[in-house]
């Protein structure tokens, strides 16, 4: 039995409980992808109701629909151009005036409309009276209360919209705007409409109200209409600074005219999110409890992970070594054991950490602490170049750059958000470490803690000098505003936070795993052949790419077995170890290695000082290269990544030696 | 057209009531702050200073809004 389709699309403000409710309507039958071009996630769901088939689709959370950032153009092309049967605005009971002005948009857009009054447990409980009867009849719209949190409302709300799929008649009240600027509507209106081959999607009233607000998105969309350049005409007649600001203002004239008719508002005495705050972000007490959260929050992402790592890890050698002795011929079952095993096994690696931060991340924002954090650390980072919510991806980024430049996504702004994922590859992350215990422990005796520490400062400093310096070239400008939010302290719903870890860990398998998959059979490949040569030994192609590249690597100090290792050190940083054991013949036997490598007249304190900065900030391991692949969804910002990380590490590890060698050491 | 008394924004200190009276910021960032609610006629009030002292968190329309001093300079007010 087939029943009728419904489609509706779910808005609203951040914050306001959108993803719950999404949670709650479709359950665990939900899909999560991309929005076409851009990397903003979209996610839809379904739900069978009294024979009925509803798809619901989430759009981006917004405070409006302006073409402030990638969300709002997302969410308003897709009412305008896939005309989902009713959008439904979710709306925080408890903040209400604000969340009507995104409601004053929506309806210039001439969908049927629906109004969800969520958080109504919280409103109540401050003492706020809200007249749903009178806000339905102010708005025409209807309006349903929910408590998504508890799944209450749910049905009342699936009702309403069958209910209104089969009248649709619900536009809602549209704004003046008054004389002078209807005048102007008019206007402008009249001479869109000239042109028949519009795109008769877009409501002519809408495209004028934006022209006049300055929005260079819809200009754009009719630069290609024979009536352009007289629309233009009238635009640039006007002052539109001025038209902007009386257009906002009409609006919130608009919701303060109908909003007390509705709700009665407690009077504002110190809530308990207030209480809550003068604590967290108390001048004094703010920093040592952000800090101590934080540490909180990387101890669990990365030592808690630490055993189901090491578990995968065990297993994937466990299977490898099984597939590679019982497999025949042996090129086949070293491509197997040491190439695809090895390779699933270094994606499947990060799975743990991958998956504890986005749990972690998700009841930071849910309880609305990260907007506290940005808050804590903006001027600190806005100094560098960066913005406040770059924070969080950096500090990660010291355990594992690859969630790192995933936590990356809570940056609305691309400019900032892409400066923090080219940056975060020059954090010291965990792998890093034992290259340095390595070389500092064989090269630098008592002093090697002072050096390791000194690597870290480094990775930092150079993060920084980075990010300033593609302020002022490939990506110029300021950081964004900060202009955020500082929602309600909630209690997060453990429900959204699992399901938001499960999403995005089964995204990163899907999306960044492939590359990571490809890089590594692609180095066992270079590694194994040509016919029979010995893994990895000097006759491998990797032994005569490292002899191949051992000249440009000269001038750091690095001779080919050093450039091998450095091209193995591609697949994980920490593998550079496990290379020079066996380039040095001493496999896993770390003292024999050690011993080695003081005997070798070719490394020194020096040379080994210049090898550590290299593997720091050379190119981004291949786990990193697809996580940057996938999140900036460009090739051409990877491999300025790659190419980059490469220049900057041969600059610093050239500075290191030729100065070394200058000052006679 | 600016009055006498009014002052910019990020002259308020804790706890001070004032009303908005014009935004001068321009750029992308005055779409963002009138979406906000920051539009003349607007009540607002500074509930505190982030710890390092920037940014601000102000209470505007019920709801807490943070701004750095840098947009805030471009905001004229009248206290209350």
């Amino acid at each position: 039995m087939d029943g009728s389709k419904i489609k509706i699309a779910l808005t609203g403000n951040p914050n306001v409980g959108k993803t719950t409710l999404f949670n709650a309507l479709t359950g665990s039958r939900q899909h999560v992808g991309n929005w076409p071009g851009v990397t903003v996630e979209k996610k839809s769901g379904n739900v069978s109701y009294k024979n009925y088939d509803i798809e619901v689709i989430d759009l981006p959370g917004t405070y409006s629909l302006t073409a402030y950032s990638i969300d709002e153009i997302v969410a308003r092309n897709y009412i305008i151009e896939e005309k989902p049967d009713i959008v439904i605005q979710v709306v925080d009971a408890s903040n209400l005036e604000r969340n009507l002005y995104l409601t004053t948009q929506l309806m210039e857009l001439g969908s049927e409309i629906l109004i969800v009054l969520n958080m109504c447990d919280i409103a109540e409980e401050r003492g706020d009276r809200i007249y749903i009867d009178k806000m339905e009849e102010l708005l025409a719209t209807p309006v349903i209360k929910t408590v998504a949190s508890q799944k209450k409302g749910i049905c009342d709300l699936l009702d309403k919209v069958i209910e209104q799929k089969e009248i649709k008649q619900y536009h809602g009240h549209e704004i003046g705007y008054g004389a002078e600027i209807e005048e102007k509507i008019l206007e402008i209106e009249q001479v869109l409409a000239e042109d028949e081959t519009r795109d008769s999607r877009y409501p002519l009233r809408w495209i004028s109200i934006r022209l006049l607000e300055g929005d260079s998105n819809v200009r754009e969309k009719i630069s290609d209409s024979p009536v352009y350049d007289r629309v233009i005409q009238i635009i640039d007649s006007i002052d539109q600074e001025e038209f902007e600001a009386e257009i906002a203002d009409k609006r919130y004239i608009a919701i303060n005219t109908i909003f007390p008719q509705m709700c009665t508002r407690a009077n504002d005495k110190l809530t308990k999110s207030d209480m809550v705050d003068r604590v967290l972000t108390n001048k004094y007490l703010g920093i040592p409890i952000f800090l101590a959260l934080m540490w909180g929050a990387f101890e669990l992402t990365f030592a808690f992970a630490t055993p189901f790592m090491d578990m995968i890890d065990l297993a994937a050698s466990w299977v490898a070594g099984y597939v590679s002795s019982s497999l025949q011929p042996e090129w086949l079952a070293s491509l197997v054991g040491d190439g695809i095993i090895g390779g699933v096994g270094a994606v499947l690696v990060f799975v743990p950490n991958i998956f504890i931060l986005f749990f972690l991340l998700s009841l930071l924002e849910g309880s609305g602490y990260l907007a506290r954090a940005a808050f804590i650390m903006d001027k600190l980072m806005y100094k560098i170049g960066m913005h406040g919510k770059s924070f969080i991806p950096m500090l990660m980024g010291f355990g594992c750059n690859v969630p790192a430049i995933m936590a990356a996504r809570s940056i609305e702004d691309e400019k900032d958000r892409l400066i923090t994922i080219l940056v975060v590859p020059f954090v010291s992350c965990g792998a890093r470490l034992p290259i340095y215990v390595l070389f500092a422990g064989t090269f630098f005796g008592r002093q090697a803690g002072t050096v390791i520490f000194g690597m870290y400062i480094l990775g930092i400093v150079i993060a920084i000098i980075s990010a300033k310096l593609l302020r002022v070239t490939v990506v110029r400008g300021k950081p964004a505003p900060f202009i955020m939010e500082l929602p309600p302290y909630r209690v997060p719903t453990l429900r959204t936070s699992l399901i938001h870890m499960w999403d995005n860990g089964f995204m990163y398998i899907k999306k960044a795993g492939s590359i990571i998959l490809v890089g590594v059979v692609v180095i066992w490949a270079l590694a194994s052949f040509p016919w029979g040569v010995e893994y990895g030994s000097e006759d491998s192609y990797v032994g005569s790419l490292g002899h191949a590249v051992e000249p440009l690597l000269k001038p750091l100090g690095f001779d080919w077995k050093i450039s091998v290792a450095l091209i193995f050190g591609l697949v994980a940083k920490e593998i550079v170890v496990a290379s020079m054991g066996v380039l040095y013949g001493a496999g896993d036997n770390s003292e024999a290695l050690t011993e080695r490598l003081m005997a070798d007249p070719g490394l020194n304190a020096l040379n080994s000082l210049s090898l550590m900065a290299f593997s720091l900030l050379y190119m981004p391991c291949v786990a990193t290269v697809g996580v940057i692949k996938k999140e900036t969804g460009s090739w051409k910002w990877t491999a300025f990544a790659i190419f980059y990380g490469i220049i900057v590490a041969w600059i610093t590890a050239f500075v290191i030696y030729q100065g070394g060698v200058m000052l006679g050491y | 057209m600016l009055e006498e008394n009014d002052t910019t924004l990020d002259t308020l200190k804790p706890g001070e009531k004032a009303r908005i009276t014009k935004v001068r910021v321009r750029g992308s960032a005055r779409r963002k702050l009138m979406d906000m609610g920051m539009v003349a006629g607007t009540d607002i009030e500074l509930v505190r200073n982030a710890p390092l002292g920037d940014p601000m968190d102000y209470n505007i329309k019920g709801y807490h809004l943070s701004i750095r001093k840098e947009e805030a300079k471009q905001i004229f007010i009248t206290k209350l």
